[in-house]
């Protein structure tokens, strides 16, 4: 089978099929990323961009890596969010590299719909790696794949997500994509940062911290930025650790074998505390190499949606 | 010159007449009967047709001077009178600002040689639309403005406001308040709710615009001068402007067709089209701006028509720019979903886009009498037809009605006697 969409714009966009084709393509990629030979030629003669409006280094290099592990050629943009400001148009900048011969262009984007908008406009496939606050399907696919990984698949598992629910695409994507796949999601944030309506994306919102590890498989910390601080949605990242943070006692009301997971970079002593994010129940590393894996598995299966 | 219009249905807020002939002397109306058989220099044949007076749009951008590759007075006028319009109020948030008697002056003039239809410009409330300093209000009255608003933007401090009710109500204006509290919208681009959520896109609570109206009322009544609440959009705000108007405050409120027609939900997919201020809300809330417009709490229907270039919408949705086109489109969606299901009669139809709009602005239209100025639209109530917004006669086409099947279209628009639209 094939990716039916010739973009990967968000979780919301992908039948479960399509998802497990994905996960499944990412077990035959690990093995290579693993390997002292990580060169193979799946993607030689292709061309990946990556066309990032906001700064990244993982999710950057993660894309990167996986193309040139594939052979292909990649090409890094940053853009300033200046030249946003500066009215630079975003088709034409998508137009511009279409006909330079680009078959994959890799957008992360501060305002939600940007990869819609350039998708509509390009012949090239578009991966959104993070548009503002909607989607970032590729980590949440990592963390799909981190999970089925350990834990064999997603039926009636418990996911918790913990933190900025509101601005964050990473809990969006996997609040999406886990729900379709049959887990059960359970988020918490400070009440100022829990978006109005969340719950219509089918998960549960939870009234304390508690409530939330109960009998959890996974527990998901999400980052907090310092810059809620100054638009007055939590005090200080002192109180939000006091009351938000994870800590392995929290651990204690979830199952043993409970996965410790993180989108990154970790806030130590904010969102987790170091003795949780460096035990054994911790997959935040390992969530970094399936990264990759997962991006190689999209730019393969995205190059070969139009070959027989 | 001599007009006869025969074997019309006049429909007017106080009256529908059934097979009536009106003979139109120069710009005026000069009788209304059965069977007028004067010779004329024209006849119009409205067998089949409703005549109402001319419809008045209280809240229009015609964005000249300054963006006139969005829309000027010559367009603009030319799509109301398309819509059905033959008076439009427009707003002052042009480039340089209506804030001062020679702007005002220039648009006069400028209307009185390119507009097809009557142009009232509506002042600023403060220099510049910055929020600070009262306008000159009475040399801009003098010059022909007939309100004070700086639409697009609230008056956010309430000091100010304060003054600008009582100065304006000195000088017998009315000041038109766009309704939205900027420190709770926080730059937001759509409704906050379930919608805006799962887009993620930076929403604009309805407390926004409920905080300003509960202030604006508030001071209307502490002042005892008029306020006119533009684009009522929320069940708060409906509520709220129910209560004064019971308690006496002399509040009057619009709402535009677009928040008694579509949800949030016209936003999905990155819908720029869908994209305004106050945003689209949910259906909670149209229904309460429905049940705000039969019970009279909502006194008007205006278009907020706002026309933007197709390059300033095809962008990312926060990036877009506010507003939708609304000339030709208001009447034939308030006859679709306003009379068509019962919520209002022709009649109060009417008050609504004609007479009641006359009535705040303090100009002297929106009837069909003998004496009256002969603004008049004749429309085909039954004619159903599908939307096309390459047909628009707006320089601009960001419409979210595009494909909207609709009932009603207007045949001919008269101002002054002179036909300046005939659909073909």
């Amino acid at each position: 089978m094939k990716l039916r969409s010739k973009d990967i714009l968000g979780l919301e966009y992908l039948e479960p099929d399509e998802m497990n084709l994905i996960l499944d393509m990412a077990s035959d990629m690990k093995k290579i990323v693993q390997s002292n030979m990580k060169r193979v030629n799946y993607l030689q003669g292709r061309s990946v961009m990556t066309l990032f409006y906001e700064n990244s280094t993982r999710t950057r290099v993660s894309f990167e890596l996986a193309a040139k592990y594939m052979g292909a050629n990649a090409v890094n943009i940053s853009v300033s969010s200046s030249s946003v400001a500066k009215g630079e148009n975003l088709i034409d900048t998508g137009r511009t590299l279409d006909v330079m011969g680009t078959d994959i262009v890799v957008m992360r984007h501060c305002q939600p719909g940007a990869p819609h908008l350039l998708a509509k406009n390009i012949r090239a496939s578009v991966i959104n790696a993070g548009d503002g606050m909607h989607e970032h399907p590729t980590q949440a696919l990592l963390d799909m794949y981190t999970i089925r990984e350990a834990k064999g698949g997603f039926e009636g598992l418990k996911v918790a997500i913990i933190g900025d629910i509101m601005h964050s695409r990473v809990a969006r994507s996997n609040i999406i994509g886990l729900g379709k796949m049959g887990a059960k999601v359970y988020i918490y944030a400070p009440a100022t940062l829990m978006p109005i309506g969340i719950e219509k994306m089918g998960c549960h919102i939870c009234s304390s911290l508690q409530e939330a590890v109960e009998g959890a498989d996974v527990v998901m910390g999400l980052r907090i930025q310092k810059e809620r601080l100054k638009k007055a949605l939590i005090p200080s990242t002192e109180e939000y650790a006091r009351f938000f943070g994870l800590d392995l006692r929290h651990l204690a009301g979830s199952k043993k074998d409970a996965l410790v997971m993180h989108p990154g970079p970790v806030n130590r002593g904010v969102e987790m505390t170091s003795l949780l994010i460096d035990s054994d129940q911790s997959r935040i590393t390992e969530q970094v190499t399936n990264g990759v894996a997962i991006r190689m598995a999209l730019l393969y299966l995205l190059a070969g949606r139009e070959e027989n | 010159m001599k007009l006869l219009i025969k074997n019309g249905t006049i429909i007017t807020r106080d009256r529908t007449e059934v097979n009536r002939d009106i003979l139109i002397e120069d710009n005026k109306i000069s009788r209304i009967g059965e069977g007028i058989s004067d010779a004329a220099d024209q006849i119009i044949d409205a067998k089949g047709l409703a005549v109402l007076p001319g419809l008045v749009d209280a809240h229009c951008h015609l964005r000249d001077p300054g963006y006139e590759y969005k829309e000027d007075i010559k367009s603009g006028s030319i799509s109301a009178a398309k819509g059905g319009f033959t008076s439009i109020a427009c707003m002052p948030n042009t480039n340089p600002v209506i804030d001062n008697e020679s702007i005002v002056r220039t648009i006069m003039e400028k209307a009185s040689h390119e507009a097809v239809v009557n142009v009232y410009p509506i002042g600023a409330i403060t220099k510049g639309l910055e929020g600070n300093e009262l306008a000159e209000m009475g040399s801009m009255k003098a010059a022909g403005i007939v309100a004070v608003s700086d639409d697009g933007k609230p008056v956010m401090q309430a000091s100010v406001m304060k003054k600008a009710l009582i100065y304006a109500g000195g000088f017998g204006l009315t000041v038109i308040s766009h309704c939205e509290d900027l420190n709770i919208a926080e730059g937001g681009s759509m409704n906050e709710g379930e919608t805006s959520t799962r887009l993620g896109v930076h929403g604009i609570p309805s407390a926004a615009e409920d905080v300003m109206v509960s202030r604006e009322i508030i001071l209307s009544e502490y002042t005892g001068m008029p306020v006119h609440i533009a684009h009522v959009s929320t069940k708060g705000a409906v509520e709220m402007i129910r209560q004064a108007k019971k308690r006496g405050v002399l509040v009057t409120a619009e709402t535009c067709p677009h928040y008694f027609t579509l949800t949030e939900k016209a936003c999905e997919g990155y819908n720029t089209n869908a994209k305004m201020n106050p945003p689209l809300r949910t259906q909670e809330d149209v229904d309460a701006v429905i049940q705000g417009l039969k019970d009279g709490t909502i006194d008007i229907i205006a278009t907020d028509h706002a026309p933007h270039h197709f390059d300033e919408k095809n962008v990312e949705f926060e990036m877009a720019l506010n507003g939708i086109v609304g000339f030709e489109t208001a009447l034939p969606l308030a006859l679709t979903y306003l009379v068509r299901p019962g919520i209002l009669n022709l009649n109060q139809l009417i008050d609504k886009m004609s007479t009641k709009p006359s009535e705040i602005l303090k100009i002297d239209k929106g009837d069909i009498r003998a004496e009256a100025d002969a603004d008049l639209v004749l429309v085909n109530l039954d004619e159903e037809y599908t939307i096309d917004t390459n047909d628009f006669l707006s320089k601009s086409k960001n419409s979210p009605f595009g494909g909207f099947k609709v009932t009603g279209r207007v045949k001919y628009t008269l101002v002054g006697g002179k036909i300046v639209y005939q659909d073909r």
